[in-house]
């Protein structure tokens, strides 16, 4: 058997924690993608769309994302797609974000009085003019924080990956532990790299919603 | 012996010095308003007469016990002051009825039905007999305020603290409260008041304490007070706003 | 093509993982529950010590993954001699996570308390334990209630990764299905629809709880 000293232990982690890094990434600006699109498909306030979109959020935020990762990766190769580990998670995280970040940017457009709108329509712009210049910068301020806030739910999901076989942090950790039957350790090691990965985003988003807050 | 005696007191906040040295004694039975312009510590000396806010120097007593902010002192003044605030505070769960319950049964452990029948006897007397099972946010702004006289007076407390109690009040609701306290002094409560209603401070009020930079800087029977300010800052102030 | 028939002869085993995972979220929830609104009031008006304590317990689990501290209770805690059923684990794990998340809510709601409730509470005689539980309490959970249900929803289909240490609940029911069968898209199409259908049901739930707790807001 190879011993494994504490650095190789670590070594190895961080080695896995880029992948963690990368699905993270693709997740978040795979999810923002998606979810301008359905933001903007809800805007039209056409009663079809915001129908499915409504529909839409409701499956993602009421189904485990284990369940979303396994559907993906089994579920698609059963129709012929031969889909990787990575490409199930992206997928699944993807769809999970979006799902999420779409109902958190919902709330944030409605809480602009609707004066602005009016106000907006009086001075003879557009609707997309209205848009681009009132609603939009005044929603980003009060969305920045909790999107951020999310990105700790995305980084955390993707430990889910680990479960469909996509070797990053937490399969990593599992692996190591099989290795050296040092649970304690190694899992204590995995949470604190993931604490050092997650903790920056948490305290962003609070000193961005205080700052805003008191701007307001 | 006054019911209420307050010797140089003395209060900061940080190196603000809000209270330079107030003396006043208050006798039971007597209606004193507390006039002042906004800043000038109103609030604030009425706020140290039942230990909400600490003062550093000076002593404060109320029917002979001292007044300090320890919960304990403070639990125990409480069943002699009563305090009113301008933003009502009334516990929005609690129906009308509990809301003046609740320190009856579970401070002074009163029987539940012998709470009530206070209860009831408090609202009468604020005329919201029909309200004991409303919930305080279907009342109107001087109803509930009406309410949280009740709730004061199911204490039994010796004297009733105002803190710009109609401040809050739409004009036409003012009246209401006030007719309220006018019978209240009718009975013989002392009360002290901290009011821009002038011509309830005259008309009603035994005494006038002006109130200027921290200081009592004019005080004497109402109507003399009105009639014939000493002082240039009392006179502006009088003018400023009857 | 797809054949939820063939999911028919595995019922009884959905419906074993189906009461399972009931079972393990209602457990959880209301432990989580009393244990979070516990470490708020600590968190909130508690010392500086305790405070800081509690915040750092809320910090560490929120910023990892429900998996890891899962996975170090199961297989890190009986390392230095806590042996715990898998069982036992999932369903600690699952009160800690919850506990964690349900601090910082319920202390969000109690910071929002208006001081004056505090003061009214005080000039009328009352101890701090009777304002915090006759006067605070209800009108500060009322505020953070839809936060706190979505909160608990969320820890409820996490669940899902108990499997992963063989707790037989609702997703351990579908991989065990789908590896008789070689049915996987229908049986984890079927289980997500369960686990929807319970988070649809567990809103429910607590609006009806809402309804009754925070009854004096009902006839507006």
């Amino acid at each position: 058997m190879i011993e494994f000293s504490n650095y190789d232990i670590i070594r190895n982690l961080l080695i896995a924690t880029q992948w963690t890094v990368l699905l993270s990434l693709a997740a978040f600006v795979g999810g923002i993608s998606v979810a301008l699109c359905l933001t903007a498909a809800r805007l039209t306030k056409n009663p079809v769309l915001t129908g499915l979109i409504k529909f839409y959020v409701e499956v993602f935020q009421g189904t485990p994302l284990l369940m979303q990762m396994f559907l993906c990766f089994f579920g698609l190769s059963l129709v012929g797609l031969n889909i990787s580990a990575w490409n199930a998670a992206v997928l699944s995280l993807t769809l999970f974000t979006s799902a999420f970040l779409v109902e958190i940017w919902r709330g944030c457009i409605d809480t602009l009085p609707k004066g602005q709108w009016e106000a907006s329509r009086c001075l003879g712009l557009s609707f997309l003019q209205t848009l681009r210049y009132v609603v939009l910068p005044q929603a980003f301020k009060v969305a920045l924080a909790p999107s951020i806030g999310f990105s700790v739910q995305v980084v955390k999901g993707t430990a889910l990956a680990s479960v469909i076989g996509f070797v990053e942090l937490t399969k990593a950790g599992t692996m190591l532990n099989n290795a050296t039957f040092e649970p304690f350790k190694v899992f204590a090691f995995v949470a604190l790299i993931y604490f050092a990965l997650c903790y920056p985003l948490s305290l962003t988003s609070k000193i961005l919603e205080k700052k805003f807050n008191v701007s307001r | 012996m006054s019911l209420v005696n307050i010797h140089e007191v003395h209060k900061y906040y940080g190196d603000l010095h809000v209270l330079k040295g107030i003396n006043l004694n208050i006798k039971a039975g007597e209606v004193i308003s507390i006039i002042g312009r906004s800043g000038s510590g109103k609030s604030t000396l009425l706020r140290c007469m039942n230990g909400l806010e600490k003062y550093q120097k000076g002593g404060i007593t109320v029917d002979g016990k001292e007044v300090t902010t320890e919960e304990i002192q403070v639990r125990i003044l409480a069943r002699s002051v009563g305090m009113i605030f301008q933003s009502f505070n009334l516990f929005p769960h609690l129906t009308v009825g509990e809301n003046i319950m609740l320190a009856p049964t579970i401070v002074l452990k009163k029987s539940k039905q012998e709470a009530q029948e206070t209860a009831k006897a408090m609202l009468e007397k604020v005329g919201l007999a029909d309200k004991f099972d409303s919930f305080p946010e279907k009342l109107s702004g001087g109803q509930q305020q009406r309410v949280a006289i009740a709730r004061a007076l199911a204490m039994n407390p010796k004297v009733l603290l105002c803190d710009e109690i109609t401040s809050a009040l739409d004009p036409e609701l003012v009246g209401d409260v006030l007719k309220v306290l006018e019978q209240l002094a009718k009975e013989g409560m002392t009360l002290v008041l901290v009011t821009h209603e002038m011509n309830f401070a005259r008309d009603v009020g035994d005494r006038v304490v002006f109130m200027h930079q921290g200081k009592v800087w004019e005080e004497g029977p109402a109507k003399e007070v009105f009639a014939n300010p000493q002082t240039d800052e009392l006179k502006n102030f009088v003018n400023s706003v009857l | 093509m797809l054949d939820f028939a063939a999911l028919l002869p595995y019922s009884h085993v959905f419906i074993h993982g189906l009461i399972t995972t009931v079972e393990i979220s209602l457990l959880a929830t209301v432990l989580g529950l009393v244990l979070g609104a516990t470490f708020a009031v600590a968190r909130q008006y508690g010392a500086t010590w305790l405070s800081r304590i509690v915040n750092v317990y809320v910090e560490l689990i929120r910023n990892t993954p429900f998996i890891v501290q899962l996975f170090f209770i199961f297989f890190g805690l009986p390392s230095i001699g806590l042996k715990l059923s898998a069982w036992e684990a999932g369903i600690i794990a699952m009160v800690v996570n919850l506990a964690a998340y349900s601090t910082e809510i319920i202390r969000a709601g109690l910071a929002s308390t208006p001081k004056g409730q505090w003061e009214a509470g005080k000039v009328l005689g009352l101890s701090f334990k009777q304002t915090l539980f006759r006067v605070v309490i209800i009108p500060a959970i009322e505020k953070i209630y839809p936060a706190l249900t979505s909160q608990c929803i969320i820890v409820m289909l996490g669940s899902a990764v108990l499997s992963q240490i063989s707790v037989q609940d609702l997703t351990y029911a579908a991989n065990f299905v789908q590896s008789r069968n070689f049915r996987s898209f229908e049986s984890y199409l079927v289980t997500a629809l369960l686990y929807l259908f319970l988070a649809i049901l567990m809103r429910k739930a607590f609006n009806l709880i809402g309804k009754r707790l925070f009854s004096y807001r009902a006839e507006r």
